[in-house]
C-alpha cells in the first residue's frame, strides 16, 4: 500500500504548482491540473479501499490497521514526538473515498460554476490544499497529525470563505470562521498536551498500563479535545461561523461547509472512541446533549430562514448534530450491546456527505441561473431547471429518511441507537427527523414550486446550468440512491466485528410517519401561489419567527463580547496602560533625571567662587558624618 | 585563521571596501559580495558542524580557538560554537543578506548607512561566536551604539526620541549585564571569563547567585522586551528604517534570549532555578500582553512590535521552564521569531516606501494593487499565528509540550494562559489582513501603486523560504538544538 502515499503528495505538488505560478497558468490549465490529480487521488483511494477491504479479516475477524507510512517529523526529547504517517482503518478508508469522491465532483462542477471569475487559478490552487490537509488529517497516525491538519483545513477554509476578498461580508465570514475554530483548537490543543504528557505519546493506542495512572487526566483530555471537534463541526454554541461560511463560493459550501471538513469533530470523536467508551463514558454522553440540542437548534433555525445556503448550512449543523447524538449514545464497544451508534454515525456521515454535496452543488445550479441566494427570486424553477429540480428533489428526499434512499437508512440506525440509549433521547430525535423533512420541503417548494417571482425570471430567463455542473448532480444523486444499499456495518463498526445491519421497522415506521408528516405540512403549506397559512403563522408568532430568523441573537452574544469586552475592556485599556503607566514610567524616569541634572548643573558653573562653597561645605559635611560615626 | 573569526571579519572588510567605494554601484557590489559571502559561509557552518558532531566530537563547543587579551582580568579573546549559537548565526546571517537587498533604494547617506549596517553586524557575529563573558559583553556593545545613529539620522517620524529612548534603555541593561558579568567573574574566584570553564568550576555561593542572577537577566531581558522593560521596542521599531528594523527585532532582540541563557540561567543555576517563578510571571504577562496590546494598534509597526512583545516573550518563558524541550523550542522560536518579523519588517518598508503610511485606518485593497507583497504579507501572517508548515508552529509547538512537561499548578496554569496567545494572536493578524489587503482600495492614489522589484522580491522570497523549509523539516534544526541545549539544561538542574 505504499502508494498511498501519493494521495498526500499529489494534492500538495498540485497546490505549490498552481500556486506559484498563479496567473502565469491559464485557467483551464490550472483547473485541469486541480481535477486530473483529484481524479488520480479519487482513483487510488478507491484501488485503496478494495485493496484493504479485499484483504479480508484478520483471525480476531477485524480488518487490521496498517501504517504504509511513517516518519518522525519533530521530535520533543522523551517519548513525546510528532509523526506524520499514514494510518488505514476502515473509517479512515472509508473518509478517504467520501473526501475524494465529493473533491473530485467539486472541482469537475467548478469549471462551470467559477466560469471566467477572477482568481480562477487561486481557486483551484486552494481546493488542492484543502483537499490534501483534510486527506492528510483522515489517514493520520496520532493525535498530533491530527491537529496539524486540522490547523490546514481551518486555513484552507479561511482562504476559500475569503474568496472573494473585496467583499467585506466575504472578509468579515472568513475572520469569523477562523478565529472562532482558532478559538475551539485552544481546547483541543491543550486536551492534546494533557493526553501527551499522561500517555506518553501521541498515538490513538497508548499502553493500557500508562492509562491506568492517567485515569482522572484521560477524561478531560478528551474533553478538551472534543472542544475543538465542536468548533471545527459547528455545535452550540461554537456554530456561528458555519452560517457566515456561506459568503464562501459553493461549491466550496459543498465540499468544505457541508461533506467534509465539518464532519472533522465528528471523525475526532470517532477516532477516539475506543478511549472514550473505555475511559470516560460520561463524557461521551455529554456530547451526545451537546449533539442533540445543536440537531434541535439549528432544525427549529433552518425552518425560517430565507437564504437557501443559510437553510442547508442549519441542516448541516442539524445533521453533524445526528452524528454526534449516535456517537455519544453509544453504552459499549459491542455494535449488538448499545454500540450501535458508532456504525450509524460513520453510515450517517458517509451518506450526509454525498446528498449535502449534492444539495450545495444544486443551490448553486440555482444561484447560477438567479443570480440570487434569496427564495424571493426564485419559486416555480422546475420548469426552467428539470436535471436540477430532480436531483435537487432526491437529495431533500434522502435528507428527510425517506426509504429507499440512502438517508432512510442511515438515520434509522441513528434512531434506534438513540431509542436503545433512552426513549426521551429517541423520541426528541425522531421528531427533530420530522423538523428535518419540513424544512427541506419548505425550501424544495420555494425553489421549485410556490410563488414564482415572475418579474425577475422575465428579465432573465433562468437557465438550466451546463454539463460540468449537471454531470456532478447526478453522479451524487445516484450515489444518493443506492448508497443506502450497502452493508456499511460489514466494513465499520464499533469492534471492527463485522455487523449485519438489520433495520428495526418499528423505529423505522415511526420516523418514516414523522418525515411524511413532515412533509405533507411543508406541501400544505408551501405547495400553492399563496401562502396565507405559513404568512399567518409567522405574524402570529412573530416574536417567536423574528427571534428564530435571527439565529436567537447568538451572534449578537458573541459581537457583544469580542467588540465590548475583549477589545473595549481588555485590549484598549492595556495597550492604554503600556503607553501611558509603563512607558509613562520610563519617560518620568528621564524627565526626572533631566530635571535633577538642571537642578544641580548649578554646582558646575565655572565660578571659582560657587566651586570654593560648594568644596568647603562638602568637606564639613564629610567631618561632621565621620565625627558621628 | 579560525572559521569563526571569519565572521566578524567580514563585514570588517565590508567596512573598509564601504570607505573605498565611490558610488552606489560600489557600494552595492561592496555589500552584495560581502552578505552572500556571509551567507554562503553561515551554510558551510552549519554542515561542517553536524559533521563534526557525526564524526563524534562531544565538546560542548566546537572550532574553539582564542588568545589572551587583557592579562590582569583574565579576558580572552575565545571563540567556540554549539548548536545554538550557529543556529544563531545562520540566522543573523540570513538577515543581513536580506536586509541588504531590502535597502536597496536607499537614497541619502548610502554609504554611512552600509558601514553602521556593517558595524551593527560585527557586533551581532562576534556575540554569537564568543565564548569569553567580556569578550562577548564588547560585542553586544558594539551591535548596539549604532543603532541610535541608525535611528537617529535615517529614521522616520519622532527619529531622535526614539533612538534616544531605545540607546538609554539598552544602555542601561548592559549596565546592569556589566556588573552582573563582573559579579559572576569574581564570585567564581577571578580566574577566568571563559563560560565554559566557570560553568564546570561551579563554584559561585548561591548567596551572591541571588543577588547577580537578577540582574544579568534583567540586563539581557530588556533587549528580550521582557515586559516591563520592553516599551523602547513599539517606538524604537517604528522609527527604524527597514533594514535596521529586520536586524534589530531579526537578530538583535535573541542576543537577549542568548545572553539570559547562556549566561544568566547556566553560570548561575542555583538562584535560576530558586528565582525562576518570578521571571515565569513576568514573561507570561509579556506574551499575553503583547497579544492584547497589539488587538488595537493602527500602526502597522507598532502592531509587529507589540507581536514581537509577545513571541520574545515566549523565548524567554521557554527557557525558564528549564527542560530540554522547552529550551529546544526557545532557539527554534527566535529562529522562527527572527525570520517571521524580518519578513514582516521588510514588507511594511515596501509598503510604506510606496503609500507613505503605516497606518492601517488609510490602507486597504492593497491585495489588487501589489498581489506579490500583499500574498507574501498573508504568508508571514500566517506564520505568525503558527500554521503548521511554516516556522511558528514548530517552535510554538515545541516550547508548549516542553513547558507542559513541568507538572506542578503553576507551571500548568502558566502554560495554559501563554497557550492562549495563539487564539489572540490570529486576531490581531486577520484583522490586519483584513483591514490593509483585502477589500477594495478606497485612496485613489494608491491605484498606480506598483508591485515589488526584482531587489525586494529577493530578499522576500529568501525569507520565505527560510520560514517554509523551517516549517516543513523541522527535525535537523531541532536536532542540532537539541543537542547543545542538554548539556546546558542538565547543568542548570544539578
Amino acid at each position: 500500500m505504499e502508494y498511498t502515499i501519493f494521495i498526500l503528495l499529489l494534492p500538495f505538488l498540485s497546490f505549490i504548482l498552481t500556486g506559484l505560478l498563479g496567473t502565469k497558468l491559464k485557467p483551464v490549465a490550472a483547473g485541469t491540473v486541480g481535477t486530473v490529480v483529484t481524479g488520480i487521488v479519487a482513483a487510488l483511494s478507491y484501488l485503496t479501499a478494495f485493496s484493504y477491504f479485499g484483504a479480508g479479516r484478520n483471525a480476531d475477524g477485524i480488518f487490521p490497521v496498517q501504517i504504509p507510512w511513517n516518519m518522525e517529523w519533530l521530535p520533543f526529547g522523551g517519548n513525546l514526538h510528532i509523526d506524520i504517517g499514514i494510518l488505514l482503518d476502515p473509517i479512515s478508508v472509508m473518509m478517504l473515498v467520501v473526501i475524494s469522491t465529493v473533491s473530485l465532483m467539486v472541482h469537475i462542477y467548478s469549471f462551470g460554476y467559477m466560469k471566467g471569475e477572477t482568481g480562477f487559478q487561486r481557486y483551484y490552487s486552494f481546493l488542492s490544499l484543502f483537499t490534501m490537509s483534510m486527506l492528510g488529517l483522515v489517514v493520520a497516525t496520532n493525535i498530533f497529525q491530527m491537529y496539524i491538519f486540522w490547523e490546514l483545513v481551518g486555513v484552507s477554509s479561511y482562504l476559500l470563505i475569503g474568496f472573494y476578498y473585496t467583499r467585506k461580508e466575504a472578509i468579515a465570514a472568513s475572520k469569523k470562521a477562523f478565529i472562532v475554530t482558532r478559538f475551539a483548537d485552544l481546547g483541543f490543543l491543550v486536551g492534546i498536551l494533557i493526553y501527551g504528557f499522561y500517555t506518553g505519546s501521541f498515538s490513538f493506542t497508548p499502553d493500557s498500563a500508562v492509562i491506568g495512572s492517567a485515569r482522572v487526566f484521560l477524561p478531560l483530555a478528551l474533553g478538551l479535545m472534543f472542544i475543538g471537534g465542536a468548533g471545527k463541526s459547528a455545535m452550540f454554541p461554537l456554530h456561528i461561523w458555519l452560517p457566515d461560511a456561506m459568503e464562501g463560493p459553493t461549491p466550496v459550501s459543498a465540499l468544505i461547509h457541508a461533506a467534509t471538513m465539518v464532519v472533522a469533530g465528528v471523525y475526532l470523536v470517532a477516532r477516539m472512541f475506543p478511549l472514550f467508551i473505555g475511559y470516560a463514558p460520561e463524557v461521551l454522553h455529554i456530547t451526545a446533549y451537546v449533539g442533540a440540542f445543536t440537531a434541535l437548534y439549528a432544525a427549529v433555525v433552518a425552518c425560517v430562514q430565507s437564504d437557501i445556503k443559510r437553510v442547508l448550512a442549519f441542516s448541516t449543523i442539524s445533521q453533524i448534530g445526528f452524528m454526534i447524538v449516535a456517537l455519544g449514545v453509544c453504552t459499549s464497544a459491542d455494535p449488538h450491546e448499545g454500540g450501535l451508534g458508532y456504525m450509524a454515525s460513520m453510515f450517517h456521515l458517509f451518506t450526509h456527505a454525498m446528498f449535502k454535496a449534492l444539495l450545495f452543488l444544486g443551490a448553486g445550479c440555482i444561484i447560477h441561473a438567479v443570480h440570487s441566494n434569496e427564495m424571493s427570486a426564485m419559486g416555480g424553477l422546475r420548469k426552467y431547471m428539470p436535471v436540477t429540480h430532480i436531483t435537487f428533489l432526491v437529495a431533500c428526499l434522502a435528507i428527510a429518511g425517506i426509504w429507499p434512499l440512502s438517508g432512510f437508512f442511515s438515520k434509522d440506525e441513528i434512531l434506534a441507537a438513540c431509542f436503545g440509549f433512552s426513549p426521551v433521547m429517541g423520541w426528541i430525535m425522531t421528531a427533530i427527523a420530522g423538523l428535518t423533512a419540513f424544512y427541506m420541503f419548505r425550501l424544495y417548494y420555494c425553489i421549485f414550486w410556490g410563488r414564482e417571482n415572475k418579474e425577475l425570471h422575465a428579465e432573465h430567463k433562468p437557465h438550466e446550468a451546463p454539463l460540468t455542473m449537471t454531470v456532478p448532480l447526478v453522479f451524487l444523486a445516484i450515489v444518493t440512491l443506492l448508497a443506502g444499499w450497502i452493508p456499511f456495518g460489514e466494513f465499520v463498526s464499533s469492534n471492527g466485528q463485522a455487523y449485519r445491519i438489520h433495520i428495526d421497522w418499528s423505529v423505522a415506521a415511526t420516523s418514516l410517519c414523522v418525515a411524511a408528516a413532515g412533509i405533507a405540512l411543508a406541501t400544505w403549506m408551501y405547495l400553492r401561489e399563496d401562502r396565507k397559512i405559513a404568512d399567518g403563522l409567522a405574524s402570529r408568532f412573530s416574536g417567536l419567527h423574528k427571534a428564530a430568523y435571527h439565529r436567537f441573537y447568538i451572534d449578537e452574544i458573541y459581537q457583544f463580547i469580542t467588540h465590548r469586552i475583549i477589545f473595549a475592556c481588555i485590549s484598549t485599556p492595556v495597550a492604554w496602560f503600556d503607553r501611558h503607566v509603563v512607558d509613562g514610567f520610563m519617560n518620568l524616569l528621564a524627565w526626572i533625571s533631566n530635571k535633577v541634572s538642571w537642578m544641580i548643573r548649578g554646582m558646575q558653573s565655572g565660578y571659582v567662587q560657587r566651586y570654593g562653597i560648594w568644596f568647603l561645605g562638602g568637606a564639613l559635611g564629610l567631618t561632621i558624618v565621620l565625627l558621628l560615626i | 585563521m579560525n572559521i569563526l573569526s571569519i565572521f566578524p571579519a567580514i563585514p570588517v572588510l565590508m567596512m573598509l571596501g564601504l570607505w573605498l567605494s565611490k558610488n552606489t554601484r560600489q557600494i552595492h557590489a561592496v555589500m552584495v559580495t560581502g552578505a552572500s559571502l556571509l551567507l554562503a559561509l553561515a551554510v558551510f557552518l552549519v554542515f561542517r558542524y553536524l559533521g563534526l558532531r557525526a564524526e563524534g566530537e562531544t565538546a560542548e563547543m566546537l572550532m574553539t580557538a582564542g588568545f589572551v587579551w587583557y592579562e590582569p582580568l583574565d579576558i580572552r579573546y575565545a571563540v567556540g560554537v554549539d548548536g545554538i549559537s550557529v543556529a544563531m548565526i545562520l540566522l543573523s546571517a540570513i538577515i543581513v543578506f536580506t536586509g541588504t537587498f531590502a535597502s536597496w533604494k536607499m537614497t541619502s547617506d548610502v554609504k554611512e548607512f552600509f558601514i553602521w549596517f556593517c558595524l551593527l553586524s560585527v557586533g551581532v557575529f562576534g556575540f554569537f561566536i564568543s565564548v569569553d563573558m567580556f569578550t562577548m559583553f564588547m560585542f553586544y556593545e558594539i551591535a548596539l551604539i549604532p543603532m541610535y545613529l541608525l535611528i537617529g539620522v535615517w529614521g522616520t517620524g519622532r527619529k531622535e526620541y526614539s533612538a534616544m529612548k531605545l540607546t538609554l534603555m539598552l544602555m542601561g541593561g548592559s549596565a546592569l549585564i556589566l556588573i552582573g558579568i563582573l559579579g559572576i567573574y569574581f564570585g567564581a574566584g577571578a580566574t577566568t571569563m571563559d563560560i565554559t570553564e566557570i560553568a564546570s568550576l561551579h563554584n559561585i555561593p548561591v548567596s551572591m547567585q541571588r543577588i547577580w542572577f537578577p540582574i544579568v537577566f534583567i540586563g539581557f531581558g530588556v533587549l528580550g522586551a521582557l515586559f516591563p522593560f520592553h516599551t523602547w521596542s513599539p517606538d524604537g521599531h517604528a522609527s527604524a528604517p527597514t533594514a535596521v528594523s529586520m536586524l534589530h527585532a531579526g537578530v538583535l532582540m535573541k542576543l537577549g534570549g542568548y545572553g539570559c541563557f547562556r549566561i544568566a540561567m547556566y553560570l548561575l543555576p542555583e538562584a535560576a532555578q530558586e528565582l525562576s517563578w518570578i521571571f515565569i510571571v513576568l514573561t507570561t504577562v509579556s506574551v499575553v500582553y503583547g497579544a492584547f496590546s497589539a488587538c488595537v494598534q493602527t500602526d502597522l509597526k507598532y502592531i509587529n512590535a507589540y507581536s514581537s512583545v509577545s513571541h520574545c516573550g515566549l523565548v524567554l518563558f521557554a527557557i525558564l521552564m528549564m527542560n530540554t524541550t522547552a529550551a529546544t523550542g526557545a532557539v527554534l522560536q527566535m529562529l522562527s521569531h527572527g525570520l517571521m518579523t524580518a519578513l514582516f519588517f521588510a514588507l511594511i518598508g515596501m509598503i510604506y516606501g510606496r503609500t507613505h503610511t503605516r497606518d492601517i485606518r488609510e490602507l486597504s485593497g492593497l491585495m489588487k494593487i501589489m498581489p506579490f507583497l500583499s500574498v507574501c504579507y498573508v504568508i508571514a501572517g500566517l506564520a505568525n499565528l503558527g500554521l503548521p508548515g511554516l516556522s511558528g508552529f514548530v517552535a510554538e509547538m515545541t516550547i508548549f509540550n516542553g513547558a507542559f512537561m513541568e507538572n506542578d499548578t503553576f507551571h500548568r496554569t502558566v502554560t495554559v494562559i501563554a497557550c492562549t496567545s495563539i487564539v489572540i494572536t490570529a486576531v490581531y493578524i486577520l484583522r490586519l489582513v483584513g483591514k490593509i489587503l483585502y477589500g477594495t482600495c478606497t485612496n485613489p492614489a494608491h491605484l498606480k501603486l506598483t508591485d515589488a522589484t526584482w531587489d525586494e522580491r529577493l530578499a522576500v522570497t529568501v525569507l520565505i523560504v527560510a520560514i517554509a523549509g523551517l516549517g516543513l523539516a523541522p527535525m535537523w534544526m531541532s536536532d542540532m538544538i537539541n543537542e547543545s541545549v542538554y548539556p546546558i539544561i542538565s547543568h542548570i538542574l544539578n
